[in-house]
């Protein structure tokens, strides 16, 4: 049974805006059957570009029916450019939250608003959105762009977290590779556009280093080992000296020398101290 | 929830109740008689008389030539795992495993684990019926074939296999049969007097005892291995002391459900079929899932197209009816279920699966109230549907 909000459950039993706008001015179609959830959302606008109307279809189960409900309440009143920035966290914050697994629900929903701006402008004449970039789930028919884009407008940090917010590696599982490849350029992509604070490096305390490096592995080193299938763990510090074991993938990884240097203990130097020495676990 | 007093409990495929006969049965053996099967003492002694009893009336449903064929178990799950593991132990040589894409997981996802592990696994399909293909199997079955294992019901649609003809083909190639039979035993005649299986699962919750018991039958002869190494108890073939109060309610209820087996077959097939008829005939795009006639009397398996399965079962839930789906949303994956993608179900059909799974408890009244009430669910969500307009 999900554990579904009671906005969740009073939009999935009370859908608003239901049905179809015969003369609309822009429509989006996302989905299949075949994928076992679509949408197809309409929307009328007035004389400013304002969205004077909206009404939804929905195949799929009780979060995508309210997720495009929401939608439609969401948009209602709304200026084209103001729709346009409507982001997934969006519906999903409206609904007081969806579980994580059902979050592509509300990805689904932005999408289908995207191709409705999209026919409005003219830009896709047949309500469907052209697929921007190349198919990476041939499954379910998604793109590295969009994988891209829904990694960084929700802070993913996982491949489960892609299957849960796009559905992306969710059926046969063999693009989880490449999901894990985009996750971690995408993640160090975000890092070069908006660089961490680096903190000062001044005498520390033993508990204070401990704790310092305790959070380097687990913010800027483990995500992207654990992109690629593998993970580490902290055994020991003994001074400066970091003891570590490779876990996973990186285990047998030959290459693993060279992360233990140039990743993690290049890491350990700049946010810790320079004195940082560290060791692979005999 | 309106009406959630009042549960209508169509999903017994998942579990059942514990018949009332079956929990008074157990009742004196959580504070009074409490003792230790394997003790001396007769304060123990006599529990173990009761043991014997339970392991009599679980042989006697299942026509087992002895009691001491009977191996009780924590679960359906572990019957299997222990069937499979247990066979595979005592013959080190053979890395084949013969089995099929609609088992339960506990199979399945056992097989597959082997695949990783060293084992060669066929898995054989099965057609729009859901039934397999006898020369397949008579084809897949080589020197190398150390199990076949192979389910008697299927849990989703209730097909069910012709077990006696694919056992009597694997002994024929000289290989050993399992049949995970958790959704048979109690609902259909089963005699292993007359059938050549080696061994068999069962599981105490799906025949109205209690969850946290089984059995694995063990045919006298057949060569296998404890799957949990410990004492002494179930003459050294399955360590730990036995759940004493649920296996005297397993036994208890496979009295009950040989009592009643004529009843499932009967009355709660007529009720079975009639829900099934009047939903299809209601309900425009709607088809059945599974063999009509080789199916355990209490399941029902229908799709209704154009609608998603997880929507319908929160609308039934509402209304107090209790069922199950096979479509993505459920399955907790992001794919519909197995079984239906095995049948070649199309994905229109797939995700708008809906088991429903009586009992002897079951009643005509609760059926009517689903037979009044789906088809306006079916209505209104394929009033939201892009693809169910006019239908």
């Amino acid at each position: 049974m999900w554990d579904y909000t009671e906005k969740v459950k009073d939009h999935f039993l009370n859908p608003r805006n239901v049905g179809e706008i015969a003369d609309a001015d822009g429509v989006g179609e996302v989905g299949s059957l075949a994928c076992g959830d679509a949408l197809k959302l309409m929307f009328k606008l007035d004389e400013q570009e304002k969205i004077k109307d909206a009404k939804f279809q929905t195949f799929g189960c009780a979060s995508a029916i309210a997720s495009s409900s929401a939608l439609t309440e969401i948009i209602k009143g709304m200026t084209l450019d103001e729709a346009a920035r409507v982001t997934n966290r969006d519906i999903a914050d409206f609904l007081g939250g969806l579980p994580q697994e059902k979050m592509h629900c509300s990805v689904m929903g932005r999408e289908a608003l995207e191709a409705a701006i999209a026919n409005y402008r003219g830009i896709v004449p047949e309500k469907k959105l052209e697929l921007e970039g190349e198919i990476v789930c041939t499954c379910f028919g998604v793109t590295d762009v969009e994988i891209k884009r829904v990694i960084k407008e929700n802070d993913l940090k996982s491949v489960d977290d892609i299957t849960n917010y796009t559905k992306a590696g969710g059926a046969c599982g063999t693009c989880k590779e490449d999901l894990a490849k985009i996750l971690a350029a995408t993640i160090g992509e975000v890092k070069e556009s908006a660089p961490l604070e680096k903190p000062k490096k001044k005498k520390l305390t033993n508990i204070q280093k401990m704790q310092m490096i305790q959070e380097t592995i687990e913010r800027d080193i483990r995500p992207s080992l654990r992109a690629d299938g593998g993970d580490i763990e902290l055994i020991d510090i003994d001074g400066n000296r970091v003891i570590v074991a490779f876990r996973g993938v990186c285990s047998a990884c030959p290459s693993s020398e060279v992360t233990l240097k140039e990743n993690v203990e290049k890491k350990l130097k700049e946010f810790v101290s320079d004195e940082i020495i560290v060791e692979e676990e005999a | 929830m309106e009406n959630m007093s009042k549960v209508i409990y169509l999903d017994n495929n998942a579990t059942t109740k514990t018949d009332e006969e079956v929990f008074r049965e157990m009742e004196p053996y959580f504070c009074g008689l409490y003792g230790n099967p394997s003790s001396m003492h007769t304060f123990g002694g006599q529990v173990r008389r009761k043991l014997d009893e339970a392991r009599e009336r679980v042989a006697a449903l299942i026509g087992a030539a002895s009691p001491s064929e009977i191996i009780f178990t924590s679960c359906g799950s572990e019957s299997d795992n222990a069937a499979i593991m247990g066979v595979l132990k005592s013959s080190p040589g053979k890395k084949h495993i013969v089995t099929t894409k609609v088992e339960h997981p506990a199979v399945r996802n056992l097989c597959k684990h082997l695949a990783k592990n060293g084992y060669f696994v066929t898995e054989l399909g099965v057609d729009k019926d859901g039934m397999l293909d006898l020369d397949r199997l008579k084809e897949s079955v080589t020197d190398d074939t150390a199990i076949v294992s192979i389910m008697y019901a299927n849990n989703e649609t209730g097909v069910i296999f012709p077990i006696d003809e694919i056992a009597a083909i694997v002994k024929e190639k000289g290989s050993v049969f399992h049949t995970d039979a958790v959704q048979a035993v109690g609902k259909i005649p089963i005699d292993m007097k007359s059938a050549q299986i080696d061994l068999l699962s069962l599981s105490g919750h799906k025949l109205h005892a209690p969850k946290g018991v089984g059995a694995l039958y063990v045919k006298k002869g057949t060569k296998y291995s404890p799957f949990i190494i410990g004492g002494h108890q179930e003459h050294s073939r399955r360590g730990g002391t036995e759940n004493v109060p649920s296996i005297i309610g397993l036994g208890k209820a496979c009295e009950l459900a040989g009592a009643n087996i004529e009843y499932e077959n009967t009355e709660v097939k007529r009720i079975r079929d009639k829900l099934e008829d009047k939903l299809l005939e209601l309900a425009p795009n709607a088809r059945r899932n599974g063999n009509k006639e080789n199916r355990l009397p209490n399941t029902s398996n229908i799709s209704f197209e154009y609608v998603e399965g997880e929507a319908i079962l929160l609308l039934l839930n509402d209304l107090g009816v209790c069922a199950s789906s096979g479509s993505a949303c459920t399955s907790g994956s992001l794919e519909p279920s197995h079984v239906m993608r095995a049948m070649g179900v199309p994905f229109t059909a797939a995700h708008g699966s809906i088991r429903f799974s009586l009992s002897r408890y079951s009643t005509e009244e609760e059926i009517d109230v689903v037979i009044q009430r789906l088809p306006g669910i079916i209505t209104r969500l394929r009033a939201i549907s892009p693809f169910g307009r006019g239908k």
